[in-house]
């Protein structure tokens, strides 16, 4: 499973997607994101930002097209083997989503444990982290002693803390201040400089503007802007992890 | 009540994704009282095999041959002469008269103590013979043909036949036990697949993040296996000390009865072993059951 020679690590094609029975609420979506991209996904609400977002963090599977991310179908594969993937992925979700019963601590450490890190290689890698983010004095408290600007980086550190080769984050500055937004997307780039690609979902248009090499992809009542084919055939040459390092 | 669960290797993380008292509740009481039941049901159930076993070893050879002649002078020279015949009989191993003073102490709390003279109650003279092979209908037949010229008042029956409807009793009693303990450990596995079927869903939002952070089906599955598991060892040691405390309490009682019949049914040492295994044997049912109901549930999550 791993990512393809040419450096694209998420295919889209002609992807649909509707919950029950209602109408779509993505359709015909079709990009390629490469590795060591910086992409940010706007649109307005309900434009299905969120949706294509858990397609992309393998939250849900589509109603149909195809969708290949590391060099894999990800529709045909089974289940079982989609915990693999997903440890390739960094996720902020919209809400957080923070273990209750687990301390800011525990809850960044999550990923290394899922994925069997030996307990005494997690302690300094996740204070550093909470560090960095602003929380080393908050690490034994529980999401709910924490302020949402505070759950929202613990969101971010735990998304990033095992250096995923995707980063999908939805709506990740929403509840932080501006300097701290500007914080976080630093954090961002120099994970993407690491050879990360990162997807940012945001209506924040100045966030849009703060770097200058991302692609832009926009939503628009469950379609995808690309006039051009520009998002489904980069004209710019694809970035490999080598080249990166 | 439930444990908290140690530091394993690649453990401790799994242990705490799920918070371990909204996992189990009252596991531990459950398990408790189903292992309880379980061993005093086994032991019941070991008790009866054994009487059955023990007395059937005693009895599958025995003849018992009546001398009913109301005349004591006659009746004493039938058995005599009934004995001398049985003893060059072939296949009879051994034969031997019951004594008068131990026909009386039998027939006692019936009777009362036998009065002497013209007003004791004739009663038969016993022998007890013991055959080299279990007494069939033809052996018996033979034994009759055998004595009918010598004694003619003897009448001769296999000590079996006397037992044979308390031994059936006792046999249906030791089946009973046995589906019992069959029953207990199926109520044990459903307790445990409801509580896990409730802790998955009382944690289904905890176990969605961890599936999206790229945890396992497995792991999660070890989660409760772990959390079900110190229950079930606690409960099962709770509940071995109570049917323990149990099953010696009702032998004291049955053992100061004095019968026969009840004393053979005395619980070897192999048996409390087996006695002992029924904890470990309901640890293993609750843990596999957690797994597989899990197991089961999260393969209708992506």
């Amino acid at each position: 499973m791993s990512s393809s020679t040419e450096g694209e690590i998420v295919q889209f094609d002609n992807v649909g997607l509707r919950y029950g029975t209602d109408r779509e609420v993505l359709s015909n979506v079709s990009f390629t994101l490469f590795l060591g991209g910086f992409y940010f996904l706007t649109g307005a609400s309900g434009a299905g930002k969120t949706s294509l977002l858990k397609l992309l963090y393998l939250a849900q599977r589509p109603s149909r097209g195809a969708i290949r991310m590391f060099g894999a179908d990800a529709i045909t594969m089974p289940r079982e083997h989609l915990p693999l993937l997903r440890r390739r992925i960094g996720v902020v979700f919209q809400e957080f989503r923070l273990v209750q019963h687990l301390s800011a601590f525990d809850n960044v450490a999550l990923p290394l444990r899922v994925s069997g890190v030996a307990e005494r290689e997690i302690a300094k890698p996740v204070a550093d982290m909470l560090e960095w983010v602003g929380l080393a004095d908050r690490m034994h408290a529980l999401p709910a002693q924490l302020s949402g600007g505070e759950q929202q980086r613990v969101a971010i550190a735990r998304a990033v803390i095992h250096r995923p080769e995707m980063l999908v984050a939805d709506e990740p500055t929403g509840n932080v201040d501006p300097d701290m937004a500007v914080k976080l997307l630093r954090l961002f780039e120099a994970l993407n400089r690491l050879g990360t690609t990162v997807v940012v979902a945001t209506h924040d248009v100045h966030l849009l503007k703060r770097v200058p090499d991302s692609l832009i992809m926009r939503l628009d009542k469950g379609r995808l802007s690309d006039p051009t084919g520009a998002l489904r055939y980069p004209p710019r040459v694809p970035r490999t992890r080598a080249e990166l390092d | 009540m439930a444990f908290k669960l140690p530091s394993l290797p690649f453990g401790k993380s799994e242990a705490e994704l799920i918070p371990q008292g909204r996992l189990s509740g009252p596991m531990l009481w459950v398990i408790a009282i189903m292992v309880a039941l379980t061993v005093i049901a086994a032991a019941a159930g070991l008790a009866f095999s054994n009487t059955v076993r023990n007395a059937s070893d005693a009895l599958t050879g025995g003849v018992t041959v009546q001398i009913v002649n109301a005349q004591a002078g006659e009746r004493d020279r039938q058995a005599q002469a009934a004995l001398r015949a049985l003893r060059t009989t072939p296949g009879v191993a051994e034969a031997s008269l019951v004594s008068q003073h131990e026909i009386d102490r039998l027939i006692e709390p019936w009777l009362g103590a036998p009065a002497g003279g013209d007003a004791a109650i004739p009663v038969p003279a016993l022998i007890d013979a013991r055959m080299r092979d279990p007494v069939t209908g033809e052996t018996l037949g033979a034994l009759r043909r055998s004595l009918r010229t010598v004694a003619p008042s003897a009448r001769v029956d296999a000590q079996s036949t006397w037992l044979e409807p308390v031994f059936g009793a006792i046999g249906t009693l030791r089946w009973l036990t046995l589906a019992l303990v069959g029953v207990l450990g199926f109520a044990l596995a459903a307790a445990v697949l409801l509580a896990v079927r409730n802790a998955l869903g009382a944690n289904r939002e905890t176990i969605e993040i961890v599936h999206l952070l790229g945890g396992t089906d497995r792991q999660i599955a070890r989660v409760f296996q772990r959390s079900i598991g110190f229950d079930a060892a606690g409960g099962g040691a709770i509940g071995l000390a109570l049917g323990l405390v149990v099953v010696l309490l009702l032998g004291r009682q049955f053992g100061g009865l004095g019968a026969g019949l009840v004393s053979s049914g005395a619980l070897g040492w192999s048996d409390w072993i087996l006695l002992a295994l029924v904890p470990v044997a309901g640890v293993a049912l609750a843990m596999f059951t957690a797994r597989q109901t899990v197991l089961r549930a999260l393969k209708t999550m992506l």
